[in-house]
């Protein structure tokens, strides 16, 4: 192994990471407000204004690009350009390449989020934006894909650390779903409407295959890589086991792939597929349980960590959801407990636990231990990291909770029969059922936005404290130039 | 050339591809865990992590264990 000494700037470029790193939170805020505002019209309906352009039905897109590819997907631009270069040992291949993701992928995320609010959509989940929007994200995913492998190409260790495998697993991965799930013909190429390549239930199942595909390997494989550099990092000790993050990685890359068709189960999809989804589903367990023990033993022997170091804490509770969800998935899998669960609020409540308490807490903890380092000084408050810990927790736990209650009890409701073989609830009995869980997961989003505009704030008041530092230590140089 | 119409099948190719992935990743996991000089030099990676560090750049450091 190549032993190189580090002189941030000079040596890597930070610049790309630090754009990102802000553009992250801004996001974070953004979408994470937007998710409080579409789940408080579900619960006071008075919000709607009775107007389209406040429709829950036009900004839940805006909710979920903005927090899976705006908040995540900066997260993810930001600290696979730092790990690689810290990994590799090298600067990034091309700045102005890199400067060209930034650019782009910011314009998608607002082309995006406006194109919403005007009613343009493909409605396919998690790839809604039409087909303009599509062929940009095509544009500045191979440049992404170029950049990270050239760099990859250019590094001076010569072991490529398991954490850019992950990475680029998920960069992969990424552009051959979004490819494929978008194939679609524009009606007119001055109009932004297009009609999918794929119709009935091939469509259906390329739309599965994109959405279960990129929750494994943009909103999982990726995190991975985060968690593999940065658990060990803020720990201070290696991960715990470097083959056991091989045998991690190459379980997941074979088996994600066939899982996608668990989410059309008692549909027209022929019933081998959707079963094949299933077994393969609980296969999955291993290796996801494995990767979270991988990162939760790093901590084997350092565990007072945890009460002292709240990054830390936001790090293990991470893994801790990670286990969980990975779980609970393969169980909702199962094609009885499906029939439960399916179409219910049951299915955002899982979504949701790996949402904000993996994929959420794991960024922020690896953006609190990556920032400062960036801006070259320390976090400004350890105690706001402290609150922010506990409303994100708590704001977590309220909002699941409310979700598998309401969720089970829509399935229920929903498959009662009277005496006489009917049904005996009618589906706005259900709704008004739901009522008070909807308030409850309305609230527990607040605790978990005010956690990250806490966050925001700390981080604002991090880098001017290192820019004033900065600034302090320069003139100081100045000063000692010129007496000299 | 007849023999390539064998692989225009799906009832064929599916399971030879069933049969590839799974010996391919036998083989990664015996290659992982098969030789005890192979793991220490693969367990050698775990500090990659912490080869670029500046002397004293806070908490950033391996810890002693």
């Amino acid at each position: 192994m190549a032993v190189t000494s580090y002189s941030g700037a000079e040596q890597y470029n930070f610049d790309i990471v630090k754009k990102f790193a802000v553009m992250s939170l801004v996001w974070a805020v953004v979408g994470m407000f937007v998710g409080v505002y579409i789940a408080s019209e579900l619960a006071w309906p008075f919000l709607n204004f009775d107007s389209p352009y406040f429709s829950f039905g036009r900004f839940r897109p805006v909710h979920t690009t903005s927090v899976i590819f705006g908040f995540g997907g900066s997260a993810l631009f930001a600290t696979s350009y730092y790990v690689v270069q810290r990994t590799c040992q090298t600067r990034l291949m091309s700045d102005g390449m890199a400067s060209f993701t930034f650019w782009g992928w910011m314009a998608i995320i607002v082309l995006a989020d406006i194109s919403y609010v005007l009613g343009y959509t493909q409605a396919r989940e998690y790839a809604e934006m039409e087909w303009p929007i599509d062929l940009l994200i095509e544009v500045v995913w191979v440049a992404y894909l170029i950049l990270f492998v050239g760099t990859i190409m250019r590094r001076k260790q010569p072991h490529i650390y398991v954490a850019n495998w992950f990475y680029l697993a998920f960069i992969l991965a990424t552009a051959l779903l979004h490819t494929f799930n978008n194939l679609a013909m524009p009606i007119d190429l001055l109009s932004m409407k297009s009609y999918s390549l794929f119709s009935g239930v091939q469509d259906a199942m390329t739309q599965w295959w994109y959405g279960h595909n990129a929750v494994g390997f943009f909103l999982t494989a990726a995190f991975l890589g985060m968690m593999y550099y940065f658990v060990p990092k803020q720990a201070g000790r290696p991960i715990y086991s470097y083959r056991l993050s091989i045998v991690h990685f190459w379980a997941l890359g074979f088996m994600y792939m066939w899982v996608g068709a668990h989410h059309l189960h008692w549909t027209a999809l022929p019933d081998w597929t959707s079963s094949l989804a299933a077994a393969f589903s609980i296969l999955l367990l291993m290796p996801s349980w494995g990767g979270m023990i991988n990162g939760i033993m790093t901590l084997s022997g350092a565990w007072d960590k945890l009460r002292t170091d709240p990054i830390m804490r936001f790090m293990i509770v991470a893994l801790s959801f990670y286990g969980m969800s990975t779980f609970e998935g393969p169980m909702m899998s199962l094609k009885e407990v499906n029939a439960l669960s399916h179409y219910t609020d049951w299915t955002i409540g899982h979504v949701h636990s790996g949402a904000l308490g993996w994929v959420a807490m794991i960024t922020f903890g690896s953006l609190y231990h990556m920032m400062p380092k960036l801006w070259d000084t320390k976090i400004y408050s350890q105690k706001l990291i402290e609150w922010h810990f506990w409303l994100a927790t708590v704001g977590i736990i309220l909002y699941i909770v409310a979700m598998w209650i309401s969720g089970i009890t829509q399935g229920l409701m929903w498959r009662t029969f009277d005496e006489f073989g009917n049904l005996k609830f009618s589906f706005a009995e259900s709704v008004a059922a739901m009522m008070p869980f909807y308030a409850m997961r309305a609230i527990g989003g607040m605790f978990f936005l005010a956690g990250t505009v806490l966050m925001t704030f700390n981080m604002f008041m991090t880098i001017r404290q290192g820019k004033r530092e900065n600034a302090i230590l320069e003139a100081k140089l100045t000063a000692k130039l010129a007496n000299a | 050339m007849e023999w390539l119409l064998w692989f225009s099948k799906p009832e064929n190719t599916k399971p030879l591809a069933l049969i590839i992935f799974f010996f391919t990743f036998v083989g990664i996991v015996a290659y992982v865990y098969g030789s005890k000089k192979r793991s220490e030099k693969l367990e050698s990676y775990r500090d990659i992590p912490f080869l670029d560090e500046t002397p004293g750049e806070k908490g950033d450091t391996k810890d002693t264990q």
